[in-house]
Parts: C-alpha cells; sequence; structure tokens
C-alpha cells in the first residue's frame, strides 16, 4: 500500500491529526469560509465545527465522469459511496487501516477514507466495479472467484483492487511480492490461504515450489 | 456402509462469489431511500456514572435536525426474561444497552441519539447534546468486581447462587454455578502428579470488518421495515418487538449481506434506535456504526480468570479435574461462562470433576458471542495444564490425548454422555501428519524454536429451521431459506438439496429471504447452518420428490409405488422404457398445469459436537519477545465436509482470530476505564504477513442422526490455538505464558522473570 503521501500531499497521521475541515482548508490552501450551515445556526450558540458550504466536484471514477456537491470535508470514499453510489468501496474504519476502501487511483493504490474528494479531482479513480466489463471479468477478480477467496466479502473488493494495483504495476510480480501489496488489508474471515492460490495461480507458479 | 454422494464433497464456485468480488453484493451500509435521514448515537464519555439529565433542546435547533431519542423514547422492559435466539436475555438490560436508562455502566454505551438530514449534521449536532453525569467509580476487572467492598454496577443484581437467588444484597456477581462428576478428594488422592495453574485473558472482539448498520421505515399504519446486518433476521425481529412493543407481524426484516458476524452480531443495537427515530420524523433513518463505536459499544467476548487442577495417575490417565472460571459479562449479566465451563475439561474422559462457574458484572460492553463462546478461554488454561502434566511424565502429549480422549459413552461433568464422536480421531490424524512426525527443524535465525499441540471442543447448536424449494420449469429450483450467508452457507445448503434430488448444485438458486417470506429460522450461529438448514434443505427435497413422483404416476396412470425416484430420475418399475429425468418431468409438469414446491421446517437434536486438534511451530525472539508462527496444522473432525474448501476456510479463520487472540488482540484500559486502543491500528488483528501457510485438515466421522453426517465447524477451530502457541513458546523458551494475549511485551517480562 503506498502512503497517502504521494499522491495528496497530505501524510495519512497529519490528515488524521487535523480535523475533516482543517485537513480540507489545507487542501484548498484557503481559510474555511462560511458555509450555509454555520450561517444558518443561531448566533449565539454556533455549531462547532460546521464546515464550509458544499462544493461542486468533478471525479473521473471507472472511466465515466462524475459530479456532484459535496462538502469540502467529505474523503473520497465518502464521495464514492454517498454522492456517486458506487459502493464497491467499504467504510471499515476510515482511518487508513484496514484497506477495504482501497480504490486505485492514477493506478497506484490508496485508502480513499484518507483522501479528500476534492483532492482526487482530474486523477483517475478505479474501483473493484471497473474489474467487470459486461460479461468479461478481469482476471484478478475471476482469480478469487475461482479460488473462493472470501467468506463474507466484504473486505474482498478492497483486496482485488489492492491486488490488481501490484500486478498491473509489474506483471512479473513474483507471489511474495504479490502478498507483500496486501500488507495494507484485512480480512477477518481469514482468507489469506485462498488468496494465496488466487495469488499463485495470477503469477503462473505452482503453489509449493 | 458409507453413502456415495454425487454433490457433496465437491467444490462448486459460490453462487454469489462474483457479485461479491466486483463489489456488487448489498450491504446494509449500501441502501439509499427516498427522503432517508441519518441517524448517529451520542456514547457515553464515563465508563461508570448516573445521568442525571440530557439536554437535547440545542441539537434540535441545528437546522436539518429532525429528532432526538433516548430511553425514554422506549418502553419500560421490566425485568421479563425472553428467549431471542441464543440463549435468554433480560430485557431491560437489553432495553439500556440500546439506550442507557438512569445510568451508563461502560465507556461507548449509547445514551441518545438523532436523526439529520445528512450525516455531518448529524454527528456535529450530537456534540450539542448536553448529558449532566454523575460519575461514578468503575470496575474494570473480574476479581476486583467480585469483591463485597467493589462498586456495585446494579442496585437490582443478585447473587443466583446455585440455582437460589440471594437477594439479600445487590452484587456484581450474577450467578455462581457447579458441575460435579464422582469426587476430586478421592480423585486427586490418587494422582501421581497434579498441577494447578491460574490464568487471566483480556477482553477481545470479534473484529467483523462490516461496522453494524440499520436501516427503519416505520410506516403510519403502524408497519415497520428494518434492513440489517445481522445473524438472524428472526431474532431481530424478536428484540424490536419486545422492546418497541410491536406484535410480530408488524415488523419486516430484511437481512443484507453480511459483513462478519462471528456471534457479534445477534444482539440488537441500532435496530430499535432507528426504528424510533424513524416513527418521530416518519422518515426513513440509517444509522451506521464507525469503527470506535464497534468496539467500544458492541460486545465484545469476556476476559477472564481461570484456576485449572489436574491430576493424573503415574500411566498417565486423569484421576481428577478441578476449575474455577470467572467471567466477565460486562454492564449487564450474560457472559458466556455456562459453556466455558461445559466445555473446560469437555476433551477428556475424567471421573471426578469439579467446576465453579462465576458470571460477573464489570464497567466493559456488555459481552456477546465469538465463536465458540467461552471455550477459548478455558481451553487456554486446560490445555497449558495438560501439557505440563505431559511434561512431568514425559509423556507424548498426542498419546497422553488418545489415553484421555473423550470417546462415544464418555460423561462430561455437566451431564451428558456423549453419543458417538471425532476427538480420537483427530489426535490419531495429528499424530500421523507430516508437521507432528518431521521433527521441528532448527531455522537459519539463532531463535528459539519449539512445538506445541492443543485439543478443542465445541457443542454445535441444531435449532430451527425453514426453507421452501420451488421447481422451476427449466428443471432448476429456487431455494428460499432464512439462515444469512456469513461463509457461503447458500452453497452448501444447497449442495444438500442438489444431492437429494440427484441434480447440480448449480440448478439450485439459493435465495435468503426476508421475515415475511420464509419460515422462522434461528441464527446463523453455533455453527448450526450447513447442519441444520441444511437438513431442512434434505427434507425438502423429500418433499419434492414425494410431488414429482405423483406427478410421474398420474403423467404414465399408474399407481404411486410403481414410481420410483433414483438419482435425479424417476422411472416406472414395471416399465423399463418409461422413465423420465427430473428437469424433463419439471418442465412437463408446467404443461399440466402442476406446480411443486417443496417445503420443510426441522428442529433437530442437539449435534454430537466437533473436536479438533492443532500442531503449531514457533520462533520466540527472546529480545523483543516476537513470537512468529512457523507452522500450523489444525485438524477437526467435520462429521461429514459438504464443501471442503468452505470447510477448510472456516477451519483456517477460525485458527487465525485464534492467532489474534493468542499473540496480539486485547481492550486495552486505562484508569478511568476507558478502552485506549478503539482502532485496527493499536488493536492488532492478523494480516497475511503474520500468518504462515495454515494446513486444514478434515477429519470425517458423521453424526449418525444428520441425513448426510454433517457436524458444525465454524467455531471449534478458534479453540486450540492459544493454548497450543502457549505449549510451543514453553517448549521454545522454557516459559509457562499465563495470560494472553501473549504479546511480545509479556513474553518478555515472563523471559525476563525466570532468569
Ligand atoms: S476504511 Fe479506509 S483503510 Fe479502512
Ligand atoms: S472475507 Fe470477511 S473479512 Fe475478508
Amino acid at each position: 500500500m503506498s502512503d497517502t503521501k504521494e499522491t495528496t500531499g497530505l501524510s495519512r497521521r497529519q490528515f488524521l491529526k487535523g480535523s475533516g475541515a482543517a485537513a480540507a482548508a489545507t487542501a484548498l490552501g484557503t481559510a474555511a469560509a462560511p458555509g450555509a450551515l454555520a450561517a444558518q445556526a443561531p448566533a449565539a450558540q454556533p455549531v462547532p465545527g460546521m464546515g464550509p458550504a458544499g462544493v461542486k466536484i468533478t471525479l473521473q471514477v471507472n472511466g465515466r465522469k462524475m459530479s456532484s456537491t459535496v462538502e469540502p470535508r467529505v474523503t473520497l470514499l465518502d464521495a464514492l459511496r454517498n454522492y456517486l453510489d458506487v459502493t464497491g468501496c467499504k467504510r471499515v474504519c476510515d482511518r487508513g487501516t484496514c484497506g477495504a476502501c482501497t480504490v486505485l487511483l492514477d493506478n497506484k493504490p490508496v485508502y480513499a477514507c484518507s483522501m479528500l474528494a476534492l483532492e482526487a479531482q482530474g486523477k483517475e479513480i478505479r474501483t473493484a466495479e471497473s474489474l467487470v466489463q459486461g460479461a468479461k471479468l478481469d482476471a484478478v477478480p475471476a482469480a478469487f472467484v475461482r479460488f473462493d477467496a472470501q467468506q463474507c466479502g466484504f473486505c474482498t473488493p478492497g483486496f482485488v483492487v489492492a491486488m490488481k494495483a501490484v500486478l498491473e504495476q509489474n506483471p512479473k510480480a513474483t507471489p511474495a511480492e504479490v502478498e507483500k501489496g496486501l500488507a495494507g488489508n484485512i480480512c477477518r474471515c481469514g482468507t489469506y490461504e485462498q488468496m494465496r492460490d488466487a495469488i499463485y495461480s495470477l503469477c503462473n507458479t505452482k503453489r509449493g515450489s | 456402509m458409507a453413502q456415495v454422494f454425487q454433490v457433496i464433497g465437491t467444490r462448486p464456485i459460490r453462487h454469489d462469489g462474483l457479485d461479491k468480488v466486483t463489489g456488487r453484493a448489498q450491504y446494509g451500509a449500501d441502501i439509499q431511500l427516498s427522503g432517508m435521514l441519518h441517524g448517529r448515537v451520542l456514547r457515553s464519555s464515563h465508563a461508570h456514572a448516573r445521568i442525571k439529565s440530557i439536554d437535547a433542546s440545542a441539537a434540535l435547533k441545528v437546522p436539518g435536525v429532525e429528532a432526538v431519542a433516548t430511553a425514554a423514547d422506549l418502553p419500560e422492559s421490566g425485568d421479563r426474561i425472553a428467549h431471542l435466539g441464543e440463549g435468554a436475555v433480560n430485557l431491560r438490560h437489553l432495553s439500556s444497552n440500546c439506550l442507557a436508562r438512569g445510568k451508563v455502566h461502560y465507556k461507548g454505551q449509547a445514551v441518545a441519539a438523532l436523526a439529520a438530514t445528512n450525516p455531518h449534521i448529524a454527528e456535529e449536532a450530537l456534540a450539542l447534546i448536553k448529558v449532566d453525569y454523575e460519575p461514578l467509580p468503575p470496575v474494570m476487572d473480574v476479581r476486583e468486581a467480585m469483591k463485597d467492598s467493589a462498586p456495585k454496577l446494579h442496585a437490582d443484581v443478585f447473587t443466583e447462587e446455585m440455582g437460589q437467588l440471594k437477594k439479600d444484597k445487590p452484587s456484581n456477581v450474577a450467578k455462581h454455578f457447579q458441575f460435579k462428576l464422582g469426587d476430586v478428594h478421592k480423585g486427586f488422592a490418587q494422582a501421581a502428579v497434579t498441577v494447578e495453574r491460574e490464568f487471566h485473558t483480556a477482553t477481545v472482539h470479534q473484529g467483523y470488518i462490516e461496522p453494524h448498520n440499520a436501516t427503519a421505515m416505520f410506516n403510519p399504519d403502524g408497519n415497520v421495515t428494518i434492513w440489517c446486518s445481522t445473524q438472524g433476521a428472526f431474532t431481530v425481529r424478536a428484540q424490536v418487538s419486545e422492546l418497541l412493543q410491536i406484535p410480530v407481524s408488524r415488523i419486516k426484516v430484511v437481512p443484507l449481506e453480511i459483513g462478519g458476524g462471528f456471534g457479534g452480531k445477534i444482539r440488537v443495537y441500532l435496530e430499535p434506535v432507528a426504528a424510533v427515530l424513524s416513527k418521530k420524523t416518519g422518515k426513513p433513518v440509517k444509522i451506521l456504526m464507525d469503527r470506535a463505536a464497534v468496539f467500544e459499544g458492541t460486545g465484545p467476548t469476556p476476559g477472564s480468570y481461570i484456576r485449572v487442577k489436574l491430576g493424573a495417575d503415574k500411566t498417565g490417565k486423569l484421576v481428577a479435574g478441578e476449575a474455577y472460571l470467572a467471567y466477565e459479562a460486562g454492564a449487564f449479566p450474560g457472559s458466556p461462562i455456562g459453556p466455558g465451563a461445559m466445555c473446560i475439561f469437555a476433551c477428556y474422559d475424567i471421573p471426578n470433576v469439579l467446576i465453579d462457574g462465576f458470571d460477573v458484572c464489570v464497567n466493559k460492553p456488555a459481552t456477546a458471542a465469538y465463536r465458540a463462546p467461552g471455550a477459548t478461554n478455558a481451553a487456554f488454561a486446560s490445555e497449558t495444564v495438560v501439557d505440563e502434566i505431559c511434561r512431568q511424565l514425559k509423556i507424548d502429549p498426542l498419546e497422553f490425548r488418545l489415553k484421555n480422549g473423550a470417546k462415544e459413552g464418555t460423561r462430561r461433568a455437566d451431564g451428558p454422555i456423549y453419543p458417538r464422536i471425532g476427538m480420537i480421531e483427530t489426535v490419531e490424524a495429528a499424530k500421523k501428519h507430516p508437521h507432528y512426525v518431521a521433527p521441528l527443524a532448527p531455522g537459519s535465525s539463532p531463535f528459539p524454536r519449539g512445538r506445541g499441540v492443543a485439543s478443542g471442543f465445541w457443542f454445535n447448536i441444531g435449532l430451527k429451521s425453514s426453507v421452501t424449494a420451488s421447481v422451476n420449469n427449466d428443471g432448476t429450483v429456487s431455494l428460499v431459506e432464512g439462515s444469512t450467508d456469513i461463509g457461503g452457507t447458500r452453497v452448501s445448503v444447497a449442495m444438500q438439496l442438489a444431492e437429494a434430488l440427484g441434480i447440480r448444485a448449480e440448478d439450485v438458486r439459493p435465495v435468503v429471504a426476508d421475515t415475511d417470506s420464509v419460515g422462522y429460522t434461528d441464527v446463523t450461529g453455533g455453527s448450526r447452518v450447513t447442519y441444520a438448514t441444511g437438513w431442512a434443505a434434505y427434507e425438502a427435497a423429500q418433499d419434492i420428490k414425494w410431488q414429482m413422483l405423483e406427478k410421474a404416476a398420474q403423467l404414465w396412470k399408474t399407481d404411486l409405488d410403481n414410481v420410483v425416484y433414483d438419482k435425479g430420475v424417476i422411472r416406472a418399475k414395471d416399465d423399463p422404457a418409461k422413465k423420465i429425468t427430473f428437469k424433463e418431468l419439471a418442465e412437463k409438469i408446467q404443461h399440466k398445469g402442476g406446480i411443486v414446491v417443496g417445503r420443510a421446517t426441522v428442529d433437530p437434536p442437539w449435534p454430537g459436537g466437533a473436536f479438533a486438534t492443532h500442531i503449531v511451530d514457533v520462533e520466540v525472539d527472546p529480545d523483543t519477545g516476537k513470537v512468529s508462527i512457523l507452522r500450523y496444522t489444525a485438524v477437526q473432525d467435520c462429521g461429514k465436509a459438504i464443501h471442503p474448501s468452505y470447510v477448510e476456510g472456516q477451519i483456517q479463520g477460525g485458527a487465525v482470530q485464534g492467532i489474534g487472540w493468542a499473540l496480539n488482540e486485547e481492550y486495552a484500559y486505562n484508569a478511568k476505564g476507558e478502552m485506549t486502543n478503539a482502532s485496527f491500528l493499536d488493536y492488532r488483528m492478523p494480516t497475511s504477513l503474520d500468518l504462515p501457510m495454515i494446513d486444514a485438515v478434515i477429519v470425517e466421522v458423521p453424526d449418525p442422526k444428520h441425513p448426510y453426517g454433517v457436524r458444525g465447524v465454524g467455531e471449534v477451530p478458534i479453540v486450540p490455538p492459544p493454548a497450543a502457541i502457549a505449549n510451543a513458546i514453553y517448549a521454545a523458551v522454557g516459559v509457562r505464558m499465563n495470560e494472553l494475549p501473549m504479546s511480545p511485551g509479556r513474553v518478555v517480562k515472563a523471559l525476563a522473570a525466570k532468569k
């Protein structure tokens, strides 16, 4: 899992430290503007932490341009799930610790929960949904199905995307290299064995050799 | 004679595989309804406090906030005990666990909830709800809580002492019971070696990846629909019915795909709250938990204190066993102390046994089931002491288990006599396994290595399941079941229907239905779905067969007893020319106006239970205390493996969770009773890099009562790992770990104490 630093200019820790709104302000390079919600709140009782008003964003998701109006603090994960109805990426920890929200951002795997939607503009975003085109299933998810590398399936799209990222960057990756690329993902059902079967088949290597 | 199968034992691709890998499967958080509001829950910031007042007026003024709910919006439940799925619950406690009434008993307990037009407004308005607390001292440790001087959680919880309620003074000890067999004093008198040790285990969480979620829509006509992530739609319906005093007929629960549960998604948390908020606003309300809420606000499995004493004669035969188990129930009575106490010596034939069990309230979240609830704590203690006895007597630990292992006819201390079981078979298979046969090879690193073994038992349960199965005119069968599918049970149930009908698994289309669309079905838990719902599928297939035979008899204008059903083909006995396949007949009867729908409900007897024996090799870094798993083999009696890949998956998954429990996982608390590691960063669950290949070995000793010999497989694999690893650590570095988790810090400490 590549650190979000490379792609966002914010390290995961910095992001976590700042409140969502503060992080948004950093990303925008502006001070937080008084938003509609804050303005509506009674003056005597300011609503703490109310962020700036919604802004229009356009994201390039799975080959399509999608637009919506979101508050700047909205993460890429929440924008995809709640505003654009792309629900393959899952919200599990929302803190960059489990990998269930992994998406490809200009071909690099990132935790969608740990960057802002605004920062993802102009980049090509791909989720697990992009790995099936009509009747054609990409080799990575196909291997997950074939080796049944899932139980409850909730972590699975994140693993599929993480694995896809490694193999796309290096089609000659060894099974060990692919597995290393999954170190940022957790499967609580413990389907690691079946994932290893899938990895070996994708690497055209026999297990045990 | 062994049955010959065509479908059972094969490995078909799961019906829902593609949907899940491509992110198309619908989970609870994906629900989006028109006009839907977003609910959020305010949680207690204190481990123990009286709630003096709750003032939500400021929150209600925030534009976008539509309603607030507190315990005042839930009917007073009273002290009624209801049976809701797995075990009995006190409704007043359950209600207070959904929204606290009067007091909070753990940090993270739900205190109030609100619904707003968007999640951010909801989150921020939540901060404006003022709760005035009167803090009380918390008690966080089970043995502290048992003292007379300890702060009391409840003014109205009294000790049930051996079945008698001691009403004189309130106590944190909700229950004390005993199991007795033979005479332990006489037994220990015959012992050549006696070992007695104490153990502590930390609170751990199931760690299911999908956070809890619930969406409710309360219609003005009084009907409510709930979409949620649950192990049992019918238990959600029953709980919501009791808590909100609405008849079950007015509640429809729609179970969505479930991202793991492991026992933790049986009790309701959000469902009644979402329903109340929906009723107040007239709009659908969706509530999602975040990860911290899952850790702090939902039931983990108990921390415990256990003492075990075992005695064996000089031939290595166990002669007596004594155990004292005190389990943390958390905020409300109801830890899995019962099963823990029943399991502690369940792998062995011991003539003289005395077991004391205590259910104790502490200021932690109310505990919930977790995969073989109670059994892992117990086995950590007993299997470590067994290992010590083996070392003192210089007996191979598997030989010892062959000599003392429970078999058909052995009486367990809590009463039952085992039917046909496979404990001995798992030990025999472990002994023959290349892992055990090969000596432990030294590695390239200078670190000491060791090997350990341990066994485990879990009952499994039967309970009720219903299915209906409709024959389609293309020869396929639509199977409707009520068991939510967490790990692939759609397939293992469909396969049993297919086997019984003599058709392909792929020709059965399994669907998990809502509570209005299928007959009553108990929870997906207790390793029961493949066993009991699979049994129901088998029975439904018999129903279909009879109807198909009738149709064939009508078609051929012959008597019913002249037609036979044989592996998917129907024949006339008196005329070899008259035969028709299931598929052909399915097509024909549609034209003739006949429709075939099979149905069945089952409530099977208690199954024989499952046993497992695990072998592990570890390496211990004496400087850092880090324990690495080098090799792991898990042997288990599965009765009959319907889909061997899924059985292996369950064994591996259980072992992985057991390894996490053994080495890393624990709730860390500060002095104020606040959990300090409520995130995946600090509560470390195993990732692929932490684990070697786990070799799952299936042993099949069929359960003679089940039509296909199935035994539940999901739970027992979590039971042996902590003890097996503790025994391996001893073999490596000569220290006995008596506390879970055996994290690097604790290992270093134990090594230092040894010096
Ligand atoms: S949800 Fe993003 S890493 Fe867990
Ligand atoms: S399949 Fe359930 S968490 Fe991975």
